[in-house]
């Protein structure tokens, strides 16, 4: 039995010497059979083919171009959903209001993985605070408006108390408010200065105002779109499919719950390497998690890691071994040099 | 003029099978590149099947890439003529621009690899003409959104070209005979191509940008890299999509090409000891594991039959 053992072990020990022999003859320069090459006459036709492709599908499928969504459209469009997501915004209830670092100091959207949040750690780096720039600084360019400047000084002039009551009052007639030929009528309530300020900012949205007055970060040149986009978006993490936007963005099949991040507009391809980072938003308990995001993030960085070290890692770096693929690749090599074979096939001298 | 042939606007068809939600267009997309890299494999490598009637008997030869002759010394106190030296030594001529190469690459799964190049040019060239005209030229011009097009599906290919031929190179265990580095330069580069597609997606100031943004930024604030990227920000992911983030991916394709011609084209699994070096005595004993795994490969492939 020893013998037998030891013999084993022996056969191990010549299997692993065999090994590195391999790998370090591997890393040695070919000395067997060679061909002609042409390096630069291959990368040339490579260029001219994918050219070709490339020409080919631009005149058969041109590329998609959807408009973006504005602040007009959508207030025009949903005066009532654009009025409760303003009104969200100032009682503070808004998903961006509520979202956490990098915008505020909100819970809301913050996750973590095993109880350690690197998105708390970073702290807050884009700092918003949704009432103030979303609803209240945009409000206060209008000028040649006594009753809206008014309102405004009631209103900042209110302690929080005072401002909370206004806005749940209105909160509560809103509700009850019906859209007639376009036009928004909320029943009278106790809320204060706030019906001019709401009732302002929706035609200020509908006459395309607001749209320029959300991204003036500075005084001319404008780059980033944070404000208006996660206004906007507020109302599709409030009303999803409901909202102006939730219905467009489900129209085009792009929401998470719908493979949304690799699919494209229309009936163009997207971007179908995204398939496996979307495809784990879809499953448990990523579909139902809070802290799907991260949870998701840190699988595909795993596995990224993994890819890359497949080199170093016995018994993945082994599996182009045990699949034999490699034959289907090198079969003429294997051909020619079968037992038997002609060697010296396909050579240059 | 410029108009598509093929009106792809209207409302896609999606394929649904349980948590699976698919587009046909990303289907396809998915099937073309799953036959074509089965294609690859099976279908005859023509030059070669021509070149094996040619010179069927030939002898094998030994022709190694590295120069017959050391490169020329220089001053060695002299910084320049030390780095001429070592890399005249390490990459001379005959292997960065070679006209010969092992006769074991011989299958069209070979091609993918400057097909990535080649989609890489495109892209390029097409995203230098829409930079020099900006962001919003190809809402405006029919011009600019032939380019547009031409830059999406110059990225269709790239990508597609580029998966294809990390699928082969995983299959040929490509990071055999330190070769690791190589692996790894091309693994960066595919993951680093993502984040470059991702924030041209950002760059188009369109609807797909608005929605991706949002949607994106979560995964961004969640992980904290959202502390650093913010994706609303359309100036930001504008400077990535054409400065920054080209840069990192010209320097690991570099890396990546350098590597390739650094290290040759790696030698097929069990390839005769002999090709690889091997003193022919020392292969000839009958105990020569490398031999013995050779040959098994060998017979294994006649066994098999003519399938191949």
């Amino acid at each position: 039995m020893a013998g037998i053992q030891a013999t084993s072990a022996g056969m191990g020990k010549d299997r692993r010497t065999a090994l590195r022999q391999r790998r370090e003859m591997e890393a040695r320069p070919w000395r067997g059979p060679v061909r002609r090459y042409d390096i630069l006459k291959e990368g040339t036709i490579a260029v001219a083919v994918v050219a070709v492709l490339v020409v080919l599908f631009a005149v058969l499928f041109s590329s998609p171009d959807v408009r973006p969504v504005t602040l007009q459209a959508w207030a025009s469009a949903q005066p009532k959903g654009f009025t409760e997501i303003a009104l969200s915004e100032l009682n503070g209830t808004s998903d961006s209001a509520t979202y956490g670092p990098p915008y505020n100091s909100g819970n809301g959207e913050v996750q973590d993985l095993w109880g350690i949040s690197i998105q708390k750690a970073l702290g807050i780096t884009d700092p918003i605070n949704s009432a103030e720039d979303f609803v209240l600084q945009p409000l206060s360019t209008v000028s040649g408006q006594p009753q809206l400047t008014a309102a405004l000084g009631r209103y900042n002039d209110a302690s929080a108390t005072q401002r909370s009551a206004w806005l749940a009052a209105y909160g509560k007639a809103l509700a009850k408010a019906q859209v007639v030929s376009g036009r928004l009528t909320v029943p009278r309530a106790a809320d204060g200065p706030v019906p001019v300020m709401l009732s302002t900012f929706l035609g200020m949205a509908r006459s395309g105002g607001l749209d320029a007055a959300l991204v003036q970060h500075s005084p001319f040149y404008v780059t980033n779109y944070t404000n208006p986009l996660l206004f906007i978006g507020d109302s599709w993490k409030a009303q999803h499919g409901k909202s102006y936007w939730g219905q467009i963005v489900e129209a085009q099949h792009m929401s998470g719950s719908q493979w949304g991040v690799m699919n494209e507009t229309g009936s163009w391809p997207g971007q179908p390497w995204l398939w496996l980072y979307t495809m784990w938003y879809q499953v448990n308990p990523m579909a139902n998690s809070g802290n799907g995001d991260v949870e998701v993030v840190a699988i595909m960085s795993f596995l990224t890691i993994l890819l890359a070290l497949v080199p170093f890692i016995p018994g993945l770096r082994d599996i182009p071994r045990k699949i034999p693929v490699h034959r289907l690749i090198w079969k003429d090599y294997y051909r020619s040099n079968r037992p038997g074979g002609s060697p010296g096939a396909d050579v240059t001298t | 003029m410029l108009a598509s042939v093929i009106n792809l606007n209207s409302s896609a068809y999606y394929f649904h099978w349980g948590v699976v939600y698919i587009s046909l267009a990303n289907f396809l997309a998915i099937v073309v590149m799953l036959v074509i890299f089965v294609a690859a494999l099976v279908l005859p490598f023509v030059h070669t099947r021509n070149k094996l009637k040619a010179q069927a008997g030939a002898q094998p030869v030994a022709k190694a890439y590295e120069p017959q002759t050391p490169p020329p010394a220089g001053d060695p106190t002299l910084w320049t003529a030390r780095l001429r030296q070592v890399w005249l030594r390490r990459l001379p001529p005959e292997k960065m621009l070679p006209d010969s190469q092992p006769a074991y690459v011989a299958s069209w799964i070979y091609v993918f690899g400057v097909l990535t190049l080649a989609g890489f040019v495109l892209t390029v060239v097409t995203g230098l003409v829409l930079a020099l005209e900006g962001p919003a030229w190809w809402h405006t011009s029919s011009v600019g959104h032939f380019f547009n097009s031409m830059h999406l599906w110059s990225v269709e290919c790239f990508m597609g070209f580029m998966a294809i031929h990390l699928w082969g190179k995983f299959w040929m265990a490509a990071w055999r005979g330190r070769r690791a580095l190589t692996w790894i330069s091309g693994v960066l580069a595919f993951v680093i191509s993502v984040f470059e597609a991702f924030t041209g997606y950002l760059s188009q100031t369109n609807f797909d940008s608005q929605w991706i943004a949002f949607e994106a930024k979560d995964a961004m604030n969640a992980s904290g890299i959202g502390a650093f990227f913010n994706t609303l920000d359309f100036g930001q992911a504008f400077m990535l999509h054409i400065a920054l983030v080209p840069v990192f991916l010209v320097g690991i394709i570099a890396l990546h090409i350098v590597m390739v011609r650094l290290r040759g084209v790696v030698p097929p699994i069990d390839a005769n000891p002999e090709h690889l070096g091997e003193e022919p005595s020392v292969v000839a004993e009958a105990t020569n594991p490398l031999r013995a795994a050779h040959e098994l490969a060998t017979q294994e492939l006649a066994a098999s039959g003519k399938e191949l």
